[in-house]
């Protein structure tokens, strides 16, 4: 028999990879290239979908020969991808209307301004479970139908179809299948969230033709075999990134619940089949769903900068020269010397959502040297964590017990102890960093009985580094109230023009 | 003199130039200071920058000292530099041999643990990053003493562990010469009863040694019967150092 592997495509902001996985879910090549940013006006960002559906197909036989295998022995493709990235195509050439709007754009920011006072706006946040914000698709689509003259016709008429970046590769690897996953749907706000299919009313009140609309499909089993860049392999899964981190995690069980730290930091929790509503601030969103089976839910808290403020501080201040440098900085002292920093950049997500807060740096005195800067740099991360726990503790009655967490940051060991110390539960990192790719290849895994269930995908999973909690309480409280002032004086900082 | 390196002292020109100064100077002003081709001077910059002794104002285009200069002579490489480049894989070693990773740089006589990856069986153990190992009796010091890291020298006394634990200065150095011929290192119980540890060198720019990289585990599983130390771990423990010395621009890939 010759052994099989099973390939993840991790369809991210910045680059793309193709990554092979073996049985034991460890990382056999990996295949990465990064595709263009386009920032054509200050708070714009777009990207070619065409772009980078050719770097799938370039990098799909990378990965293999990297690898020694052909196609025959992918036992399927997972997908992993950006989220809430919008794309528009012409259903007969299949070339992409325009570039896609990036998640990190605001260019809707007038329109969603305009479309929270609008009548029905409730209901639609009520059946999305999401809050009007420019960060998700809907008001994307709308925007580009009306920005552009006739495509609203077209879109009427089927010609022009709608995708987040797993439709878009699915249709391209499939030639013509219109299909999303509900994870991905779930961050559209167009989706019911309840019946798992569009809203009719969100269509209504976006403006947005069904007939543009892929079908929504459960994220583990729902697929076709792809006929491009995988000829003949089944695609098994697909799942957007963070909640393929959460399935890469293994948090499979209510209550469980990973952080990644990254550029900025995404912490999901598992609620179960139940649909948790939160009234602190979090989203509720799709975790995924294994084909006949009931849809998992998840609380998640994004938190906009942690890494990009260790970048920052590197590209901006120029204080330090790499950005694991800012630990070596920060242990040159013991505490942060009374100093704070919040990262507001462009406001703050999760918990507050307060669009027109801006950074502050408190607490300055004579005394502050550029090491505790570091360390207050280091912390703010800490503590916008801290502030996504507390409200999911109160939204789901579920104290977290452990943090399992991944991405670029958790390199930092002052950083990641701090992260206990300051949630008061341990920190735990797992052998597997890929998490995201790793999540992606296990659902499609389990598509195709590769794996046969999820208590086989635990097996795989091995600590690698534990954070235990050292802080004294009422040290703990103490900080925490003076980041919760800190964070008070970045509000109202702009005014509306 | 015979056989010195013209550009190896051109190279040194241009630093000490770079070093009279506190400003920065452009190509052009260096080139005419020391009467060197545009061409033969851009050429020693850019090298100088590869290595980090020079670094370029991102405004300016104008040249300065680098960070690598000003740390010549402290420690080469920040140790939580050395953890980023290592993370990696340092994970899929663990995953390979079922055993717990540890990379180490020297400081003050000693190995500092710079990263720690638990071994992989989901017990309880706790993370050792800025723990000490001595020198002379772990996998891991004896391959910074033999390439002498961060100019690591044996101590004049050496301390025993074990009844294993190599004490006599000769036969150290003996080891060190092993260890040189062989590109790795292993410690048979000669640190703690019962272990036993196997490690290699990693590399960065120009070759220079500024880590090693090993595992560590109960000596029935890393060695076999006669007390050797598996081959196919000691090709793994290898595989991963090179891994890591290629982030570090210190591998020049065969093409
Ligand atoms: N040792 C470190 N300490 C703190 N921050 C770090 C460290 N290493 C990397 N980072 C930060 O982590 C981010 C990169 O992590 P990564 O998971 O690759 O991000 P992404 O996938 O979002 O691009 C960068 O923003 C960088 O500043």
């Amino acid at each position: 028999m010759t052994e099989r592997y099973v390939v993840a495509i991790d369809q991210g902001t910045t680059s793309t990879r193709c990554i092979v996985f073996d049985r034991r879910g460890r990382l056999v090549s990996v295949a990465q290239q990064e595709h263009k940013q386009y920032f054509p006006r200050p708070g714009w960002v777009e990207h070619d979908a065409a772009e980078i559906w050719r770097n799938v197909e370039r990098l799909a036989p990378e990965a293999l020969r990297q690898a020694g295998i052909d196609a025959g022995q992918v036992a399927a493709i997972g997908i992993a991808n950006q989220r809430e990235t919008t794309v528009l195509w012409d259903r007969r050439t299949g070339h992409p209307i325009g570039h896609a709007i990036v998640w990190q754009d605001t260019r809707t920011d007038d329109l969603v301004r305009e479309l929270r006072r609008r009548p029905g706006a409730a209901v639609v946040e009520h059946d999305s479970a999401l809050p009007m914000a420019t960060y998700f698709s809907g008001p994307r689509i709308s925007w580009m139908l009306d920005h552009r003259p006739g495509l609203r016709q077209r879109a009427e008429r089927g010609e022009i179809l709608f995708g987040t970046m797993e439709t878009w590769l699915i249709w391209n690897l499939t030639g013509g299948l219109h299909v999303t996953d509900v994870t991905n749907a779930s961050r559209t706000m167009l989706l019911d969230v309840h019946t798992l299919d569009w809203s009719p009313a969100a269509l209504t009140f976006f403006g947005i033709p069904r007939a543009m609309l892929p079908q929504v499909r459960a994220s583990i089993g729902g697929f076709d075999t792809a006929r491009h860049a995988f000829p003949g392999v089944r695609i098994g899964a697909a799942l957007g990134d963070q909640q393929a981190a959460l399935f890469g995690q293994t948090c499979f069980a209510p209550g469980e619940a990973k952080c990644t730290y990254g550029t900025g930091s995404f912490l999901l929790l598992n609620t179960g089949d139940e649909l948790v509503r939160s009234t602190h601030g979090l989203l509720s969103t799709v975790a995924y769903q294994i084909e006949g089976g009931p849809a998992a839910y998840a609380l998640e808290g994004s938190i906009a900068i942690t890494g990009s403020l260790v970048q920052w501080f590197r590209d901006q201040l120029e204080l330090i020269a790499s950005a694991p440098e800012i630990e070596t900085l920060a242990r040159t002292v013991t505490d942060n010397g009374g100093c704070y920093i919040v990262p507001a950049f462009s406001g703050l997500f999760a918990p507050h959502w307060r669009s027109e807060a801006r950074g502050v740096i408190v607490g300055l005195t004579s005394y502050i040297t550029k090491g505790h800067l570091a360390r207050a740099v280091l912390e703010a991360t800490a503590w916008q964590t801290r502030e996504v726990v507390d409200a999911m503790n109160a939204d789901s009655g579920l104290d977290l017990s452990t943090l399992r967490v991944d991405g670029g940051m958790t390199a930092d060991n002052l950083l990641m102890q701090y992260v206990a110390d300051v949630l008061d539960v341990p920190v735990v990192r797992p052998l597997a960093a890929e998490t995201v790719s790793l999540g992606a290849a296990y659902a499609a895994g389990l598509a195709v009985d590769y794996w046969p269930d999820l208590e086989g995908l635990r097996q795989n999973w091995h600590r690698a580094a534990q954070w235990l909690p050292t802080m004294d309480p009422a040290a703990r409280d103490r900080e925490y109230r003076n980041w919760q002032r800190a964070v008070q004086r970045t509000f109202d900082w702009t005014r509306p023009s | 003199m015979p056989g010195t390196v013209q550009s190896i002292e051109r190279a040194a020109a241009v630093l000490r130039l770079l070093a009279a100064g506190p400003g920065r100077l452009a190509l052009g002003e260096i080139a005419h200071s020391l009467d060197l081709a545009k061409g033969t001077t851009h050429g020693i910059l850019r090298t100088l920058q590869h290595v980090g002794f020079v670094d370029q104002d991102r405004a300016s285009g104008h040249y300065g000292l680098g960070p690598a200069m000003r740390r010549l002579g402290t420690s080469q490489l920040d140790v939580n530099e050395l953890r980023s480049f290592a993370i990696n894989w340092a994970d899929p070693l663990a995953a390979r041999t079922g055993e717990a990773v540890r990379v180490g740089t020297v400081l003050a006589g000693q190995v500092l643990v710079v990263h720690h990856v638990f071994r992989p069986d989901d017990t309880f153990q706790t993370l050792e990053v800025g723990a000490h190992l001595p020198l002379h009796a772990s996998a891991l010091g004896k391959v910074l003493l033999a390439y002498r890291a961060a100019g690591a020298v044996p101590a004049a006394h050496l301390d025993r562990f074990t009844r294993r634990t190599i004490l006599a200065p000769r036969t150290l150095a003996a080891e060190l010469q092993r260890v040189r011929g062989a590109g790795w290192a292993a410690d048979v119980e000669e640190m703690t009863p019962g272990n036993a540890a196997i490690a290699a060198p990693i590399r960065a720019h120009g070759g220079l040694v500024v880590g090693a990289v090993g595992i560590d585990g109960l000596v029935e599983r890393v060695c076999d019967s006669r007390y050797r130390p598996h081959q196919q771990l000691v090709a793994f423990v290898r595989d991963a150092a090179r891994s890591i010395s290629r982030e570090l621009g210190g591998l020049r890939e065969a093409a």
